[in-house]
């Protein structure tokens, strides 16, 4: 008798574990297939040849794949000059907000000083402030630049060049850089003060000490760091129009239908579709391989990177 | 020169790092905030080699206010939009993490999946995606999913579930926006799940030996220690919705103050729209902070 309520209750335990189980796994699908469902979207129709659109078999995947489109969209988009443009952009902007905000983040975090808290909430700020309410001011800085008269003359024209994206990133505001000062101030004050004190007493300074002993545990956050910052000066369109032209992938993926329209001269919703897929894949392509390379930092070692202390 | 004293030395050295977001904040950030209020009130004129201020006190708001047709619309529809969307994205954020923190197998696979929305979910790409033609195609031919689970079917759902109007059109809309809900959940996500995980296991296991059941350790243990992230993330996602490339509020300040109506009056919504914001992280902070339970 207790023989088998025991049983019982071990059976009823193993089917309840195995329907949380198949709960889960429901879940988890469908919401995974609703993440993936663009991206699966964008693939398939951007190896898609006219004929197959009209085809009512042809769901998924394309009868005669092409690489039409990707031709196209190459050479419609300018797509050399704008993927390095680009690529040489992000890459500037996202390593000296890293180091910025690196440095920034371990001065907030490990040093007691006054107006430290006033800093930081300096920091906060910045987050909340839409950039469309400073529009305009930005604008008319870099067009007459002479940090609000310290520099002699009318001002330089800074515009067009990378000089405001270099010049915000190094100083910590440039796009969500606020944020990253954040993430980097919360993982240093995650860290052991002793580690720091032993340092001090073999005679390292403070810089030596943050190069040598904070910055090697740190690369988790940092690289989280660096592509968020990549990531989002990657995909914005806002402050590239704004201060430079739109020789950027961005802007001309958006502009991508109404280029095409001038050089086929000829407007078609469906056939144009095909091709911005094509032009949205060659955007984001570069993305997942950096996320296929770098994601075990996010899936793996989030509770050493600091986000949440 | 006097030696300073070591707290002297460290604070010194505090200044030190910190010191280039001192200056880039003065310059690139307060400054051109002052400025943007001062140009609010003003009419812009580009002059030879700079620009001139008129003083026109109000005009602007009131220009922005009254006379511009579409600017009160479109403020109020990107409010409710707003409302409409955190709490769903904290709630979906929350349950995904935990759903995520469960040990199975394709977990791994299960998180790249989840977080790609942070590298894909935003800017020119998303906003493509909206109007592509392809798209609406194949989500009429291949989702079973969505007319099962919106339209017709689910408000008599409802309905005989006899739950009030309000909350049910709530869920409608909700349900019918769960796409993009799930897609700028990324973040939320991955900062509840850091949040999860710093919870030490001891804590559930000694509720076990007390006999508290999952239900109950979930509400005594998880949610009072969760309640600090989850009010950072109430204040990220309301940010980000804030922030957004394809928010059409942002879009037509920005096509308001470089195209036509002039700097003054786009610069004058962007204030408001700032105000707007400010006052909705304030009030969403005080009442929220009532409830939030700090460790220590």
């Amino acid at each position: 008798m207790l023989l088998t309520k025991e049983r019982r209750q071990a059976f009823s335990y193993r089917s309840s574990q195995f329907s949380i189980s198949v709960f889960r796994f429901v879940l988890i699908v469908g919401i995974s297939y609703i993440i993936l469902f663009p991206v699966l979207t964008k693939i398939s129709s951007s190896f898609m040849p006219m004929r197959d659109l009209g085809d009512q078999t042809v769901n998924w995947i394309p009868k005669h794949p092409t690489l039409d489109n990707y031709r196209l969209a190459i050479e419609v988009m300018n797509f050399p000059k704008v993927f390095l443009n680009s690529l040489f952009l992000s890459f500037l902007v996202a390593f000296l907000q890293l180091v910025s905000s690196t440095v920034v983040g371990y001065g907030l975090a490990r040093f007691e000083f006054r107006g430290r808290n006033l800093i930081l909430a300096a920091a906060i700020f910045t987050l909340v402030v839409p950039p469309q309410m400073m529009m305009v001011p930005l604008y008319l800085n870099w067009r007459f630049f002479n940090l609000y008269g310290l520099l002699p003359n009318g001002g330089l024209n800074l515009m067009g060049s990378y000089w405001p994206f270099l010049l915000t990133a190094v100083t910590g505001t440039g796009l969500r850089n606020g944020l990253y000062i954040l993430v980097m101030r919360q993982f240093f004050s995650g860290m052991p003060k002793n580690l720091e004190e032993a340092a001090y007493v073999d005679g390292a300074g403070p810089l030596k000490t943050f190069i040598r002993i904070m910055l090697p545990s740190a690369t988790p956050s940092m690289v989280i760091v660096f592509l968020f910052g990549f990531v989002w000066q990657w995909n914005d369109s806002f402050l590239t129009t704004l201060y430079l032209d739109s020789n950027f992938l961005p802007v001309a993926l958006s502009n991508l239908s109404r280029s095409l329209a001038a050089y086929l001269e000829m407007t078609d919703v469906q056939y144009f579709s095909l091709i911005v897929n094509a032009g949205s894949m060659l955007m984001i392509a570069p993305l997942l391989l950096m996320y296929a390379v770098l994601q075990q930092y996010f899936v793996e070692s989030i509770e050493r990177t600091g986000l949440v202390g | 020169m006097k030696k300073l004293s070591l707290r002297q030395q460290k604070a010194l050295t505090g200044y030190l790092f910190s010191l280039p977001f001192i200056i880039g904040f003065i310059f690139f950030f307060l400054a051109p905030f002052i400025q943007a209020l001062i140009f609010s009130l003003h009419r812009l004129v580009i002059v030879r080699g700079g620009y001139e201020l008129v003083f026109t006190k109000w005009e602007n708001y009131r220009y922005a206010l009254t006379v511009d047709t579409k600017f009160v619309p479109t403020f109020v529809e990107t409010f409710l939009r707003m409302l409409l969307d955190v709490p769903a994205i904290i709630l979906f954020s929350f349950f995904a993490a935990i759903l995520l923190n469960h040990k199975f197998r394709g977990r791994l696979l299960a998180r790249s999946i989840f977080f790609l929305p942070v590298i894909l979910g935003s800017g020119v790409v998303l906003a493509l995606e909206q109007t592509d033609y392809m798209r609406t195609m194949m989500e009429q031919s291949a989702n079973a999913f969505g007319s099962f689970m919106s339209g017709p079917a689910l408000t008599n759902f409802l309905m005989q579930l006899k739950i009030p109007y309000q909350l049910m059109t709530y869920v409608i809309n909700v349900v019918d926006r769960v796409p993009e809900i799930i897609r700028a959940s990324g973040i939320q996500i991955l900062i509840f799940l850091a949040g999860l995980q710093s919870i030490s296991g001891s804590l559930y296991e000694a509720a076990k030996v007390e006999g508290a059941s999952g239900w109950q350790s979930f509400w005594l243990i998880t949610l009072p220690i969760m309640s600090p992230i989850i009010l950072a993330n109430v204040v990220y996602s309301i940010i980000d919705s804030f922030l957004a490339a394809n928010n059409e509020l942002v879009v037509y300040i920005r096509s308001t103050a470089f195209g036509g109506a002039g700097f003054g009056i786009g610069t004058a919504m962007g204030v408001m729209y700032f105000g707007a914001v400010a006052v909705v992280l304030a009030v969403v902070v005080a009442i929220m902070s009532r409830f939030v339970f700090y460790q220590e």
